[in-house]
Parts: structure tokens; C-alpha cells; sequence
């Protein structure tokens, strides 16, 4: 069993021509490597008529629409997040709970807000009290703004946990970029943040990372994924059947997983 | 038969990095199957006096059938044409220069002197892109990647000058591969440690379009995984002919040019 908890796909309606493709590599690679369930997200229209991180009411319900379609077309290895976008706070709560009632099993927040405003509390409210998991962009130490996205790091990200402890927050692709020991940084020393998991996606996979990441956190808080290049999620998972032992590789490879998303989202349940 | 053409010894100035030193290469070596590897000196590429470090490299590395050393040139450093007969002598089968690294113009007059001395001699040239992502890079460490524009100026600049380029991405070796004539293009190889696998697929993209046989295995370790290079082929439907190639036939080509 294999969880990659942070998958994307793309649709028609995004600037990419190669959509098809995309989804079909990730689906193909993921046979290869050995995964069980994609958990994927969809950021609106991937930027064609609204921006990738600000992305519109509109464009998110499309694309949320989008992945749920996937997700009816492989019910046996694809689940969603639904993507929802803060600063319109009504929609992103009827979002959610349109797209849970659809089969959805995580909310996804991404960079149109920075993580510990107030306006993300009632979305997290509203986690809690349907038992799903934030998926939440992380820029690696955010040292000034970057365009294109209000983003968050892990700092933030810790600061609206401790606001919401019953609810599980996966802090995303700690190696998407930035410096991923400032992110470490903040959840060792942070014993209010129980609650946040450390996802081991993106391009980046650092000598020390991995072992700084189960330094930092534990096993317990680790979860593969992939991002955008799946080559690098691959050897992480290798790395890793080095470094821990078997009952812990489990726990990574999807036990973790398993016990954060909604009973019942995945074939062991 | 796997060559990591792209592989570190020394410390980084940067951060602690782990496996730093000839042992623990070799265990990483052993833990991916890898037999041999072509290893720089880390410290160096921040040195004034990059050279310097080869001194060190020679040794950790001339009673190891394992690692072949590439040592450092930089060619505003009086003497630096002895480092290239230097490196001859001990059998390295490539020098390096890393010029943004070493504050020279990557294109520059000094880069060209050099690219025409390592045509003279027949060894390969390498230059690394990047050694880290730069959204993470050390909020001091500054140096500029290297341009697709200094690597057709330097291809161009000798007739017979070979170049191995580590670190580059999809976007940087089309640029310079169909920036090039079919003759330029021929005396380039790169490594694949930088080129994403799928779902984008740039790895298999290029393959097909610039050829297999301008690839090399290479790793970036110990600042990267060597899974990484691994992953990126066990992913793709490759011959057993190409995975061989780009595992260590293209490296031994371009010994052999």
C-alpha cells in the first residue's frame, strides 16, 4: 500500500495543451513505482483565467468538477482534495461540503492567503467537524513575498494550527522549494503543532533531508508524496527503506495517512 | 557498468551536509550501484584559488579504483595551464572550471583560453548550471547560474573542445543543443541529474529529441540523493543498449572523442 498524498491533475480548461498527457504520465508513473491512491488536487484552471494561487469561484468550482470526474473515472486509485480559496469564505465553505458529499477527502489551501489569517479559521472549523485534512501550500522560510502567490511558511502555517488542534494540517512538499530547515526548525520546537504532518514531496531531496525530517518530527508525522516530479518522490521512498525500518516505511508509505483522512477513504479502511 | 559523472567530496559552506567524505561516498555508491564516480572537491568552488583543492583531491582519490578525480581550473590563475597537464598526469578524465562560481565571466576571454586548452589536450571540460535549487540557496551565496549563453559561446569558441554540463534543466540544454550546429552538439554531453522525470517528462522528452547519446549519468551527491538519477531511469522504457549508454557508454565517448 502507497498513499502519495499530494498529487495534481490538470483538465481542459487550463493553458496546457499537453493536459491528457500530464495525467496520463502521473497515472502510468504511479503503477511503476507502486501507488495505491493518488490524493489530488486541481488549483482552478491552473492560471488561463485566473491566477494558479488566486484562483476565482468559478474556476475553482471547475476545477474541483474536473478532479471529481477523475476521480469517478479511477475510483480505485484516485481521491481529491477540494480546493478552496479564503478570501471568498462562503463559497469555499458550500465548496467543501458539496465536494465532501461528492467523495472527497481533504480540503486543499494553497497561496491566496497567508495561513494564520483569521479568515481561514471557519474553513478550519469546518475541517474539524467533518474530519478532513488541510493540505496547505508551504513556502520553505518565506523571506519577502514572491509573485504570483501570497505564500505561507511553515512558521504561519504552525500559528493556525495551535489556533485549531483538532485538526490535521499537512504542511506541503517540504522539498518544494526554500529552506526546508527553517521549516523543521519551527515544527521541533513546537509542541503545540502535534498536528501538523510533514509531506515529503517536491523537486528538492537534499543529502540530510530526510534524515532531518524524521529528526524533526518523528515517523509518525511523515507522509510521501509527490508534487510535481514523482522521479524525486521515488527516491525519497528508496532513501528511506534505508534509513528506518519496515514497520516505520509503512508508516510513511500510507499507515500515517490512513489514520489523518476520514475512515474509510482508502482500501484498508 | 553505472559512472556518476557528477559527484562531491568536501564540505559545503552552506549547510551540513552528510557523506561528505571518500568512505561515505563509497557506501552511498554501494547502496545505489554505482561503480564508479568522477569526484570534485566541494570546498574549492568557493576558494579563490580553486586549484588548490586538487592537491587534496589526488590523494583521496589515487589509490581508489572507484573515483576518478576532476580537478579545478581557473583560468585567471597564473599557472593554471600546469593543472590541465597536472590532471593528464593523474589520469582525470576531465577538468573543471566553474567560473560564476569564481566571479569570471562564463563567456569571457579567460573561459575561451581555457575551452582551447582543454581542446589541446583532449580532456572534456565540465561546468555545473547550479549546485542547489535557488529558492533555497544561503541568503549569501550569490553566484549566478550559468547561462545557456556562455555555453554556446564556449562550444563555439574551439573546434575541439568537449563540454560536460552537470545541473541543467529541460529549458538550458535545448536552448544550447538547438543553439548549436550538428557539429557543436555533438562535443556536449549532460548529465541527468536536474531533469525532471514524470509526469512532465522532460527526461524522456529529451532523449527522444536531442538523442540518448548526449546523456551521462550523474548524482549531484552528496547535496542530492543518487535515487534521484536512478528513479529518473527505472521510470522510463529504455533499451537495455541506452540505459547502458547513458549509464556509462556516453561517458566513455566522450573520453574517447
Amino acid at each position: 500500500m502507497l498513499i502519495d498524498v499530494h498529487a495534481h491533475f490538470y483538465h481542459d480548461r487550463t493553458p496546457r495543451a499537453d493536459w491528457r498527457e500530464r495525467n496520463a504520465s502521473r497515472l502510468r508513473a504511479g503503477e511503476r513505482i507502486g501507488v495505491t491512491i493518488h490524493v489530488a488536487s486541481v488549483l482552478g484552471t491552473w492560471g488561463r483565467t485566473s491566477p494558479v494561487y488566486f484562483p476565482s469561484p468559478p474556476d475553482l468550482q471547475y476545477g474541483n468538477d474536473a478532479l471529481l470526474a477523475l476521480q469517478r473515472a479511477h475510483p480505485d486509485r484516485m481521491r481529491g482534495y477540494v480546493t478552496v480559496n479564503p478570501n471568498y469564505i462562503a463559497h469555499a465553505l458550500g465548496e467543501i461540503d458539496r465536494c465532501r458529499a461528492a467523495g472527497m477527502i481533504g480540503i486543499k489551501l494553497a497561496a491566496s492567503r497567508r495561513a494564520h489569517d483569521p479568515l481561514l479559521d471557519p474553513i478550519c472549523e469546518l475541517a474539524r467537524e467533518r474530519g478532513l485534512p488541510v493540505l496547505h501550500h508551504v513556502w520553505q522560510h518565506r523571506r519577502r513575498d514572491w509573485p504570483g502567490q501570497e505564500a505561507s511558511d511553515a512558521l504561519e502555517l504552525c500559528a493556525l494550527a495551535e489556533r485549531h488542534p483538532n485538526v490535521h494540517f499537512i504542511l506541503a512538499h517540504i522539498g518544494g522549494g526554500g529552506d526546508w530547515q527553517h521549516s523543521l526548525a519551527a515544527l521541533r520546537v513546537g509542541g503545540g503543532t502535534r498536528n501538523v504532518l510533514l509531506d515529503l514531496s517536491g523537486s528538492g531531496a537534499d543529502g540530510g533531508m530526510l534524515e532531518g525530517c524524521v529528526e524533526a518530527v518523528g515517523v509518525e508525522r511523515l507522509l510521501w508524496g509527490s508534487d510535481l516530479t514523482m522521479d524525486t518522490a521515488w527516491a525519497k521512498l528508496r532513501y528511506l527503506t534505508h534509513l528506518l525500518r519496515g514497520p516505520e516505511v509503512e508508516q510513511v508509505r500510507w499507515k500515517n495517512a490512513a489514520r489523518i483522512f476520514p475512515r474509510g477513504a482508502f482500501p484498508s479502511d | 557498468m553505472r559512472v556518476d559523472v557528477n559527484a562531491l567530496l568536501g564540505a559545503y559552506p552552506w549547510r551540513r551536509v552528510p557523506g561528505t567524505s571518500p568512505e561515505a561516498l563509497h557506501a552511498a555508491m554501494d547502496r545505489a550501484g554505482i561503480d564508479e564516480a568522477w569526484v570534485s572537491h566541494l570546498p574549492s568552488f568557493f576558494w579563490r584559488s580553486p586549484g588548490e583543492g586538487n592537491a587534496w583531491l589526488y590523494e583521496a582519490t589515487g589509490r581508489d579504483q572507484r573515483l576518478k578525480p576532476i580537478p579545478a581550473v581557473h583560468p585567471g590563475r597564473k599557472g593554471w595551464e600546469e593543472a590541465i597537464g597536472e590532471a593528464a598526469d593523474h589520469g582525470a578524465p576531465a577538468v573543471r572550471c566553474d567560473p560564476t562560481y569564481y566571479g569570471l565571466d562564463p563567456a569571457g576571454a579567460e573561459m575561451r583560453v581555457l575551452a582551447a586548452a582543454c581542446g589541446a589536450a583532449r580532456l572534456p571540460l565540465v561546468l555545473a548550471v547550479r549546485l542547489e535549487d535557488g529558492r533555497q540557496r544561503h541568503p549569501n551565496d550569490t553566484a549566478s547560474e550559468l547561462p545557456a549563453a556562455a555555453v554556446r559561446a564556449l562550444i563555439r569558441s574551439d573546434d575541439d573542445v568537449r563540454i560536460l554540463v552537470t545541473h541543467a534543466d529541460r529549458a538550458l540544454i535545448e536552448e544550447v543543443h538547438f543553439g548549436s550546429t550538428p557539429e557543436e552538439a555533438v562535443r556536449l554531453w549532460w548529465d541527468i541529474s536536474w531533469i525532471w522525470g514524470p509526469p512532465e517528462d522532460h527526461l524522456e522528452t529529451l532523449l527522444a529529441t536531442v538523442g540518448v547519446d548526449r546523456f551521462v549519468f550523474g548524482t549531484g551527491q552528496p547535496l542530492r540523493i543518487p535515487e534521484i538519477s536512478l528513479a529518473k531511469l527505472d521510470l522510463l522504457d529504455l533499451t537495455p543498449e541506452q540505459r547502458a549508454a547513458i549509464e556509462a557508454g556516453n561517458a566513455r565517448a566522450a573520453l574517447a572523442f
